[in-house]
């Protein structure tokens, strides 16, 4: 049966601001759309593409908050073109609408992101430890939900990078960018560090290759991630703890990684526990470990387990304040 | 003659979501020169959008679960139309794909002792989808994403493909594209390609589908002379948001009623007591008392019918809204707010409290959502053999949402996310096997390909022709509004009309600005594929004089036993002596449909469909 397509309503008018140029340059360009009940940014962006500017560039798909494309500065945040409504915007004043500034310009609202998928290739991807014979009976690893739950904070990343947009490091410093990871990968390697399964050590990559230490821990990304995650504090922060206390005491820094990795339940952390100390639970080869990279063939580094007595760490380059 | 960069592969994939990723992660490992090519960034694709789970009879949340159980849901929700034998594969192969998952990073929530948790789905007789909250397809991509680096994969990201390229054999052997941030061509040499391009759903008004989602590879494989079939099999989801305006379709997670929401009308009736078809009836509580205790033990009661397929909700809600008890925006009610604690909810259903809260202020924990059918899946697709995924021309492969058979007329929440990395290892496997078996050289032909390019710049030497957007509103109105959820054939017949006079009108769209970074172009270029998945759609339904799953039509409300029997397959028999139409591919006017008869079920498969619960 054939059904009625709704048209709405139209009452005033908004006024949007949109750069338009590439890497040789633009401007801002006034375009005045009829405006709409309930709109957001992207609809509004939308209009103006179907009507007065069809190659006007932009990048979206979900247009839901789950995908991270539309990331762009709206008067001057980063901010998801598809989460941020018109009606939270200053009523009746002009919309300026910028590409994100960290990142060089393709065309219009598109930046080049590149920079975060190469440094997503030198993260040291998740080594599982191998499964216990009560979990190859059970068919499945077995992880507490309250240890799955620190990871899975991280793992909501959408990826929208306006987080390393907003990163004064990299947003003034374009040379910091050969030697910073920025904040969507600082929680990339929380991430995997905090995986209940997982048993590479990222301590020593984090700070000489990715410039962990260079993040003065202002918060700009925790404001600005449409996701909500507390980036600085439940991910910069403790890994630079634990950066440090790698480098002062890597035996109670050991302690507390195994204690965090076996805590599915008290009996089976009993089961599991060494008569003759910490050291004894670790796999083959040993984790007290910081890692050196090696090849694999495919240009991914992977960092494999040595000794701790025989690297000698270097100095911390701030004080993480 | 234009320019244009080229690359050799031995296996290339094209798309980038769950099933495009799992195959070239199979190919690599196989040691098979793979890369992936994708329209959008890479982790963007619309994977991530399948909010519930992951299908997968582990039995980690009801021992009795296992694959049989889960063959047999699959086969009853798609109405009997599936290819029992991709149906059978998914069932059993998909446990081990969730487990994979895992061993790559992937963290599902948990159950009490530490195994994956399942959730309750509809039509899914256990609680069955592994999950993590109401984001488990991000879940799914990132961990594909991370394997694929990890891998050292090759993708290339913003490329849009405009047609498969083939040896003169016939053998499909690589494609043509162009780089969107740049606009220059390039032609990818392969061995094999597997398409993994997704849904069509951007052809309708009101979907959940992202800009990606313009049926590339099923018009694609159509043009190179392969079979499509169960076109008109589209599902409609049952729940969409549907106010404000801008955010109308967007998906409402399943697992919202699988946790224990509940649809309303507007008098504030649970209303699909009142829409239990007799095929479900047994297994469906007819008190809202019985339902309720189900939740918590699935012993104690029979299925609430909020969790019945997908296309009895859909269509029940239709019903409601016609018999004039709808919400206020032409929806109705889906209630958790009454039903599970504000904490509840915001720990299963964080996506969906974010979704409402910033998009529509509405508070879920506090007030009942407004949804309503939107245009969510296809059913049908690409034809291929189950075991390989090798579609009916050599050389190609399609492995998840664009290859038909595996979910029949209608597919069960949960089975896409199992689908796609089952098959798309499948698809991996298959089409390596194939490259490494290739012989001889591969040479293209070098005036198809500047066809295709000349083909796609023409609109920028046209002047005064039409606008790309104004063409996609009017075919987005048109299939909205004739071959939307309930059909009937003359407003089929009209719209067949309608997308032949669609497709002149695309044929003389005029473009400004160039071909760097245009969307206006990119929209042109995605067109061609549109209209030929819009016309084997409204063909297949017309043929399809019944209804059955995703197919709904109001001049013959009953399934029939004899269409029951056949698929309608979709096919150019000569695309190379086709006559033209968009961007030089061949016209719509050249598709034929007929039907031919669905695989049939062996006995001891038919046996489990029929054994009592």
């Amino acid at each position: 049966m054939a059904e009625e397509i709704i048209h709405s309503d139209q009452s005033g008018e908004v006024t949007m601001r949109v750069w338009r140029g590439d890497e040789d340059g633009g401007e801002f360009v006034e375009y005045v759309m009829p405006a709409q009940e309930g709109e957001v940014v992207l609809d509004v962006i939308h209009r103006v593409q179907a009507s007065e500017a069809p190659d006007l560039a932009c990048r979206w798909n979900c247009k839901a908050g789950k995908c991270g494309s539309c990331s762009a500065e709206i008067n001057g945040r980063p901010s998801l073109l598809c989460m941020t409504r018109m009606d939270t915007l200053p009523f009746g004043e002009t919309v300026t609408v910028a590409p994100m500034r960290a990142f060089p310009i393709i065309r219009d609202l598109v930046t080049d992101v590149s920079y975060n998928y190469e440094v997503a290739k030198r993260i040291p991807p998740l080594s599982p430890r191998d499964k216990t014979q009560d979990e190859v009976d059970a068919g499945g690893y077995r992880m507490a939900q309250i240890d799955v739950e620190r990871s899975q904070e991280f793992r909501k990343c959408i990826e929208c990078f306006l987080c390393q947009d907003v990163c004064h490091v990299v947003r003034d410093h374009e040379e910091n960018k050969t030697a910073y990871a920025g904040p969507r990968f600082f929680i990339r390697s929380a991430e995997l560090e905090m995986h209940p399964l997982d048993t590479n050590d990222r301590r020593q990559l984090l700070q000489e290759e990715q410039g962990l230490g260079k993040c003065n821990i202002t918060k700009c990304c925790t404001e600005v991630c449409p996701e909500h995650i507390k980036i600085t504090d439940n991910a910069i922060i403790p890994l630079k703890e634990r950066v440090v206390d790698a480098k002062y005491d890597p035996v109670a820094w050991l302690g507390r990684k195994i204690r965090d990795r076996t805590k599915r339940t008290a009996a089976e952390a009993a089961a599991e526990a060494p008569s003759s100390g910490p050291a004894a639970v670790l796999p083959p080869g040993g984790v007290v470990a910081i890692p050196q990279p090696e090849g694999n063939g495919t240009g991914i580094p992977v960092y494999t387990a040595a000794p701790a007595a025989a690297v000698d760490v270097p100095p911390a380059d701030d004080d993480g304040s | 003659m234009t320019e244009y960069e080229s690359h050799d592969f031995d296996v290339i994939i094209i798309g980038a979501g769950g099933a495009g990723l799992r195959a070239a992660v199979e190919a690599q490992a196989m040691g098979l020169r793979t890369a992936v090519v994708c329209k959008s960034l890479l982790g963007k694709a619309h994977t991530v959008m399948a909010e519930g789970g992951i299908a997968a009879a582990m039995g980690n949340v009801y021992p009795e679960d296992n694959w049989k159980v889960h063959f047999r849901d699959t086969m009853r929700g798609g109405k009997l139309l599936n290819n029992w034998r991709m149906a059978q594969l998914h069932a059993q192969e998909a446990p081990e794909r969730v487990r994979e998952l895992e061993a790559w990073g992937a963290l599902f929530d948990r159950t009490e002792d530490g195994l994956i948790l399942q959730r309750d789905f509809g039509g899914h007789r256990y609680a069955r989808l592994a999950h993590v909250g109401d984001r488990t397809g991000l879940e799914l991509i990132r961990t594909m994403q991370q394997k694929a680096v990890a891998d050292g994969l090759e993708v290339f990201m913003e490329l849009k493909v405009l047609r498969l390229l083939h040896d003169v054999d016939g053998t499909v052997s690589g494609l043509v594209g162009y780089w969107r941030p740049t606009g220059g061509f390039v032609v990818l040499k392969a061995k094999s390609v597997v398409l993994a391009t997704g849904s069509v759903g951007k052809s309708w008004m009101y979907t959940s589908n992202s800009w990606e989602s313009t049926g590339d590879g099923h018009a694609m494989a159509l043009w190179a002379g392969a079979d499509l079939i169960d076109m008109e099999c589209v599902q409609f989801h049952p729940t969409g948001m549907v106010w404000p305006l801008s955010v109308r379709g967007i998906l409402v997670t399943e697992g919202v009623r699988g946790d224990g929401g509940v649809l309303r009308n507007s008098d504030g009736e649970r209303f699909m007591f009142d829409y239990v078809p007799d095929m479900f009836r047994d297994e469906t509580a007819d008190s809202e008392d019985e339902a309720d205790k189900w939740y918590d033990d699935h012993t104690a009661g029979r299925r609430p019918p909020e969790l019945l397929p997908r296309d009895e909700v859909a269509r029940s809600i239709n019903s409601e809204v016609k018999a004039g008890r709808g919400s206020p925006h032409g929806g109705v009610f889906l209630d958790i707010a009454t039903r599970r604690t504000a904490e509840d909810i915001r720990r299963r259903l964080p996506s969906m409290y974010h979704q409402f809260k910033e998009l529509a202020g509405v508070d879920i924990t506090a007030e009942a959502m407004e949804v309503g059918p939107t245009c969510h899946y296809i059913m049908g697709g690409v034809r291929v053999d189950a075991d390989t995924t090798a579609a009916t021309v050599p050389g190609l492969f399609a492995a998840g949402e664009v290859a038909g058979g595996m979910h029949g007329a209608n597919r069960l929440g949960g089975n896409s996310l199992s689908d796609l990395l089952v098959f798309g290892r499948r698809a991996g496997i298959g089409a390596a096997e194939f490259a490494e078996g290739r012989q001889g050289e591969i040479s293209l032909d070098e005036g198809q390909i500047q066809e295709v390019i000349d083909a796609a710049v023409a609109p920028f030497e046209r002047e005064g022709g039409e606008n790309p957007y104004d063409v996609h509103q009017s075919l987005q109105e048109t299939m909205q509004s004739l071959v939307g959820i309930i059909r009937n054939g003359s407003e089929l017949e009209d719209a067949l009309v309608k997308i032949e006079e669609l497709e002149d009108r695309a044929a003389n769209i005029s473009l400004a600005g160039g071909t760097k970074y245009n969307p206006g172009w990119n929209l042109t270029t995605d067109l061609p594929a549109m209209l030929t998945v819009s016309k084997c759609t409204a063909m297949g339904a017309l043929n399809r004089k019944e209804s059955r799953g995703g197919q709904t039509r109001d001049d013959y409300p009953m399934a029939d036993p004899e269409m029951g029997k056949v698929n309608f397959v979709e096919r150019i028999s000569d695309p190379s002596a086709a006559a033209r139409g968009v961007g030089g591919t061949p016209s719509v006017r050249s598709i034929t449909s007929q039907p031919e008869p669905v695989p049939v079920l062996p006995d001891e498969l038919r046996a489990l469909l029929e054994e009592a619960l």
